[in-house]
């Protein structure tokens, strides 16, 4: 196992191009809710969640399930996208959390 | 209401339908109950240890924590349900026919029900610390709506532990000649999906990020986001658009259980004609 988590560590992430996408999430809202990444190169969305409560940022499309806590933040990674629209949610307050990652 | 509803529902239904395969799967083994019981209790004490520790969790690993600890419980479970697979190739057979002997058998039959409690255990666990961090929301937040949102999330409870024993008795109806074969199946593909998915949270912490391409795309057919896409995601994996890696664990978890199930199979009936 524990030969494992070292090969595993030793899979170095690659290095982003530019630094990471910041995103804030206030009173269920994600602002901005409207996300660019470039088309076909990793990506990074660090979400802060400034409400009180945790919230799951979920996303099928992105294939990203993430719990962040109330007051914390988060790093979500992105694979290199297809172009494309890739919409995603707070899972906990979906009615007003919404958001869309748009790959071009 | 409704939303507390459709996500405790939604979450509740995830795990029921891996307990209720798990039930289907241990039909008529003594002791069984108290092991399900024994994985449920213990998964739900987990998932409170971690909502109540999802920000610790989440630090380790430079941030990746939680894509961690979710990759090892799923490949963990991944584990024990070709140990249950396996085990149960060689000896299920005779489990089901003699059923009433005592002794050594039980014992024997406790061994791989020990491996499906771990695995009711990580299903409970993960689903169940998103229910409590979202139940934990609400009551936080207070107020009038917090009380419509607790009955919705009841009522979710309700109606998830309904459709679960739903398809629990489903698969009684199986006759049982043929029930070992049917629920050994569904945990074969129970498994390739898991691991699939714990390929899914190594990538989105950084790691093997080999063949993370795209092969095909059927969102537009089946959502994962709708019930329905949910529930083939969990009983069988399903993805919208997996990539290469998801592809390559599925079908090597699928290709192993079944290869190690053959070989003890085999070397089960040769011990038996020797015997005899």
């Amino acid at each position: 196992m524990k030969k494992l988590i070292l090969a595993l560590l030793l899979v170095a992430t690659p290095a982003l191009a530019d630094g990471p996408i910041i995103v804030h999430l206030k009173n269920h809202k994600f602002t901005p809710s409207v996300i660019k990444v470039k088309a076909n190169q990793p990506s990074m969305i660090t979400l802060f969640n400034d409400d009180d409560t945790a919230d799951e940022f979920d996303s099928s499309a992105l294939k990203v399930e993430k719990v962040v806590g109330g007051h914390s933040k988060g790093n979500i990674r992105l694979r290199a996208l297809a172009p494309g629209k890739y919409p995603f949610m707070g899972e906990f307050h979906a009615a007003t959390a919404q958001g869309v990652v748009i790959a071009e | 209401m409704i939303s507390a509803l459709i996500i405790v529902f939604r979450e509740v239904i995830e795990a029921g339908l891996i307990v209720g395969i798990v039930l289907a799967a241990t039909a008529g083994v003594p002791a069984r109950s108290r092991w399900v019981a024994i994985g449920v209790a213990a998964g739900i004490l987990g998932a409170c240890l971690v909502a109540a520790f999802a920000g610790e969790l989440a630090n380790l690993f430079e941030g990746s924590g939680q894509e961690f600890f979710n990759a090892s419980i799923l490949l963990l479970a991944v584990c024990m349900l070709t140990w249950h697979n396996v085990w149960m190739a060689s000896h299920g057979r005779e489990m089901a026919r003699e059923l009433k002997a005592a002794g050594h058998q039980v014992k024997t039959g406790e061994r791989t029900l020990t491996a499906l409690a771990i695995v009711v255990g990580v299903a409970v666990l993960r689903e169940g610390s998103e229910v409590v961090l979202f139940l934990y929301g609400i009551a936080a937040q207070g107020g009038t709506s917090a009380t419509a949102m607790v009955v919705g999330g009841g009522l979710g409870l309700v109606a998830g532990a309904l459709v679960s024993a739903l398809m629990y008795f489903g698969l009684l109806t199986i006759p049982a000649g043929k029930l070992f074969q049917v629920t050994s199946g569904l945990i074969t593909l129970l498994a390739a999906g898991m691991a699939a998915q714990a390929i899914v949270f190594l990538q989105n912490g950084g790691w093997l990020l080999y063949f993370t391409g795209t092969v095909w795309d059927t969102s537009w057919l089946l959502s994962e986001g709708s019930i329905a896409g949910k529930l083939l995601h969990t009983l069988v994996g399903y993805s919208e658009a997996p990539n290469g890696a998801q592809l390559i664990a599925y079908v090597a978890t699928i290709a192993v259980i079944l290869v190690l199930m053959r070989m003890v199979n085999r070397r089960h009936q040769a011990a038996r004609v020797k015997h005899a």
